[in-house]
């Protein structure tokens, strides 16, 4: 195996392994948000146990999200030195501008909201938790933008030429705020609230299945399932105005989500299929003039397919990318059906009745994990063969002098550590999940909440 | 462009020397404090001794994310060049950093004494050695490298593994390690607090030895970072208040002031780090092939609307952060106390 592809298997690998933790880190904030401003509201004991809990499985992704996070500043450099030549200018700042506002703003008061509890006052608590969440929040922004500048690249002029040349930027705010920025960020956002939810209903979902922390676990699944509903739903929306941009700034991709060939013609949407790309035929469920209608509200407008492009501009890997797309938009469609029944329930006084429904939530954390996956690896995988699109192709992106066997050795380097790490994730938050929140209820040294308590 | 008659480039270097310096000063007492963690032998210690640096840890290591993307931004062929000139040290580099971090995170949520030693000595090691590469990194920076007339690195990287590297490597360790166990010494009391006090003195010595032989061996065999100083001598007050600053330290240390020898440790780091500013400017990696092929301030940088940006981006940023910064130390000052939610 070559270079180029060890290359892209690692960087594929660690981002997507790293891409596990930042979303739970920013869903996770805001359910800790409205827990503890919940607690500041009502003075109700629950919630300030619910909050201190989910603070605790919080700890626990952040810190898998920020030691996973420094291999990808790192790796832009070790493996894509050409790439980061190029681009240095542009996504180096957009990177710098995520360190300095957004990680120091998180894992600044990141120490108050871990282990701060017991030495600040409840409000000072709360605007650590918030600044947190803030910063989380605000990484996404500048990582997204970045990234959507590869996608949509704007602001920009080309200087020098061959192997010296390299984007710099014209004009700042167009380059933030390119094409694509803004329907990618909500999108990236609702899919890191919607893993957050459904890491809560899950759990919660587990406790009321075995009638533990009963009354806790009623209030904190309706918080998150709130929180479910809402960002199911935005999602679709995020989604849908996100394909109309694919559509129109990145026509090859839009192409390849759904495996449409013919150069220029109505489009079909499929429900779910499988792409030949030898004889350029997609067999399944299909809406006929369904990806035209979703684009143009009508049947008859052509939309541009693969053949379009010279052979050399499209991307390769077809059905993968038609089947990573489908996946996620079944899991999104999924997620809005269970959270509106759930919501259903919850108005006919019903929802804790139906243990079958608990069973699918506590299942049900897996699918927003799935779809924030498989959708990263549709659009990454949709935009080769370019890494800059239409701009610098990822085989002329690599470090000149990184050597095969180099990369073997920090790929089986990461696959081993990043396994061990997955393993002692998912086994502290197992435990922590079946030691439940109760269990630091009787620890009474708490002067700065003195005041607090007496209220109640 | 200039800004106070600096030209930007110039300027962007101070502010990624800046940020070096930060970070060194910051996670350079938690890597020393991880690097003595051995040596406390009871668990209550070692527990004390990780929440001495608990709630910060986190946030002094966010400067080195700063950094590297200061230098992304700012000299994104310096980035792209060191980076993958030096890919197994820095895939190390990433390796302890990973195991830095979970064995912190991890260490007390077991009560196993296996589990806890497991992790004791993952978390040492890890910080032994991020300190020891981060010196090695030095090192092969003041020496140069065989850099290309397309500013691309032309080697071999266990050339990085060499007598120079590897003693600031080591000098790199026994600096973390005393300016650690001072911190140390201000978060606690009673037994450990007397161990600390001898393990700082030792770390000092060390420090002190290793640091003398790297100052002769750099005056005698790497004399073009003495040409700065030669070229303009009034340059020469900065090494002189590095040494004055350093040699307070012993001083402080055997007065017990740990607070003051702990300001002057920061100021000392400060100092040398801008002693190695001065003897690589406008240089940023020298070219062992030929001079010509120099990485510079000027042929590495970013388009100056972009560093200009940049330093707007750093002239809002730095206030912002260190007040949160001092916020958190603030919130968590005098000595360690356990509770429920500690490490």
């Amino acid at each position: 195996m070559d270079v180029e592809i060890l290359s892209r298997i690692q960087f594929a690998f660690t981002v997507s392994f790293h891409y596990i933790y930042p979303p739970l880190s920013i869903g996770l904030g805001l359910i800790m948000v409205i827990m503890e401003g919940l607690y500041l509201r009502t003075g109700e004991k629950v919630y300030e146990t619910m909050a201190r809990f989910w603070t605790k499985i919080f700890a626990l992704t952040f810190g898998i999200g920020v030691a996973t996070g420094i291999v990808m500043e790192f790796e832009f450099g070790t493996n894509w030195a050409t790439y980061s030549r190029y681009v240095g200018d542009i996504f180096g700042s957009a990177l710098a501008a995520e360190g300095i506002f957004a990680f120091a703003l998180e894992s600044g008061f990141l120490g108050i909201l871990l282990f701060g509890w017991n030495r600040v006052k409840p409000i000072v608590h709360f605007i650590a938790t918030i600044g947190v969440f803030f910063g989380s929040m605000f990484s996404a922004v500048w990582i997204v933008i970045a990234n959507s500048w590869q996608q949509t690249p704007a602001g920009y002029h080309i200087v020098g030429e061959g192997m010296q040349a390299r984007a710099e930027i014209t004009d700042f705010w167009e380059m933030v705020f390119n094409p694509s920025s803004i329907d990618r960020l909500t999108h990236v956002w609702i899919g890191a609230f919607l893993a957050g939810a459904f890491l809560v209903l899950s759990v919660h979902a587990y406790y009321l299945v075995k009638n533990r922390h009963v009354e806790l676990s009623k209030k904190a699944f309706k918080i998150a399932l709130i929180v479910a509903a809402i960002s199911s739903l935005a999602q679709l929306f995020t989604g849908h105005h996100s394909a109309e941009g694919v559509a129109e700034n990145q026509p090859a991709k839009l192409a390849a989500l759904e495996g449409h060939f013919d150069t220029s013609a109505v489009a079909d949407m499929y429900i779910m299929g499988w792409v030949d790309k030898e004889t350029q035929t997609v067999t399944g469920l299909r809406v006929p003039g369904g990806l035209t209608f979703l684009l143009h509200y009508d049947f008859e407008t052509p939309v541009t397919g693969l053949n379009a492009f010279p052979e050399d501009e499209r991307p390769t890997a077809l059905n993968a990318i038609f089947q990573f797309y489908h996946i996620m938009v079944a899991i999104g469609m999924t997620l809005i059906g269970l959270s509106l029944f759930a919501v259903f329930q919850w108005w006919r006084g019903k929802l804790f009745d139906q243990k079958w429904l608990l069973h699918v939530f506590a299942w049900s954390v897996i699918l927003p994990q799935i779809a924030n996956q498989v959708g990263w690896f549709a659009a990454e995988m949709g935009r080769q063969p370019w890494v800059v699109y239409g701009l610098l192709r990822t085989s002329d992106a690599l470090s000149k002098t990184v050597t095969a066997n180099q990369v073997w050795f920090s790929l089986i380097m990461f696959t081993l550590i990043y396994a061990l790490l997955f393993v002692l994730f998912i086994y502290l938050l197992n435990k922590k999940i079946k030691k439940g929140p109760h269990e630091d209820e009787l620890n009474e040294h708490r002067p700065k909440q003195k005041g607090m308590a007496e209220v109640i | 462009m200039t800004f106070l008659n600096i030209d930007y480039q110039t300027l962007w270097f101070l502010v990624v020397g800046g940020v070096f310096t930060g970070y060194a000063i910051l996670d350079g007492f938690d890597l020393g404090a991880g690097a003595l963690h051995l040596f406390f032998k009871k668990e209550k210690s070692r527990r004390i001794a990780l929440n001495a640096i608990g709630p910060v840890w986190d946030g002094n290591e966010v400067w080195l994310v700063i950094g590297g993307g200061a230098l992304f931004a700012g000299f994104p062929v310096v980035y792209a060049t060191v980076f993958s000139a030096m890919y197994i040290p820095f895939m190390l580099f990433l390796l302890f950093l990973i195991f830095r971090a979970i064995s912190i995170e991890f260490r007390s949520k077991e009560p196993m004494i296996w589990w806890r030693k497991m992790w004791d000595v993952s978390y040492s090691v890890a910080s032994i050695m991020l300190a020891f590469l981060l010196g090695v990194v030095l090192g092969n920076v003041l020496q140069g490298m065989p850099i290309d007339s397309d500013l691309e690195f032309q080697g071999n990287w266990l050339m990085f593994l060499n007598p120079y590297a590897i003693l600031i490597g080591f000098t790199t360790l026994f600096l973390f390690a005393m300016h650690g166990g001072i911190y140390l010494t201000m978060k606690t009391e009673g037994r450990l607090y007397a161990k600390l006090t001898i393990l700082v003195k030792r770390a000092m010595i060390l420090f002190l030895v290793s640091f003398s032989i790297v100052t002769l061996y750099t005056l005698v065999f790497i004399p073009h970072l003495s040409d700065r100083f030669k070229e303009t001598p009034a340059l020469f007050i900065v090494p002189i208040l590095a040494f004055l600053s350093l040699a307070n330290i012993p001083r402080l240390v055997s007065k017990r002031s740990y607070r003051s020898a702990f300001i002057f440790s920061a100021i000392t780091m400060s100092l040398l780090l801008m002693t190695v500013v001065i003897e690589l400017y406008p240089n940023i990696i020298l070219s062992t092939l030929d001079e010509a092929n120099n990485i510079t301030v000027y042929n590495a940088a970013a388009s100056e609307k972009s560093l200009g940006i940049m330093l707007l981006f750093a002239a809002i940023g730095t206030p912002l952060v260190i007040s949160y910064t001092a916020f958190v130390f603030w919130t968590f000052r005098g000595k360690v106390e356990i509770d429920e939610m500690s490490y």
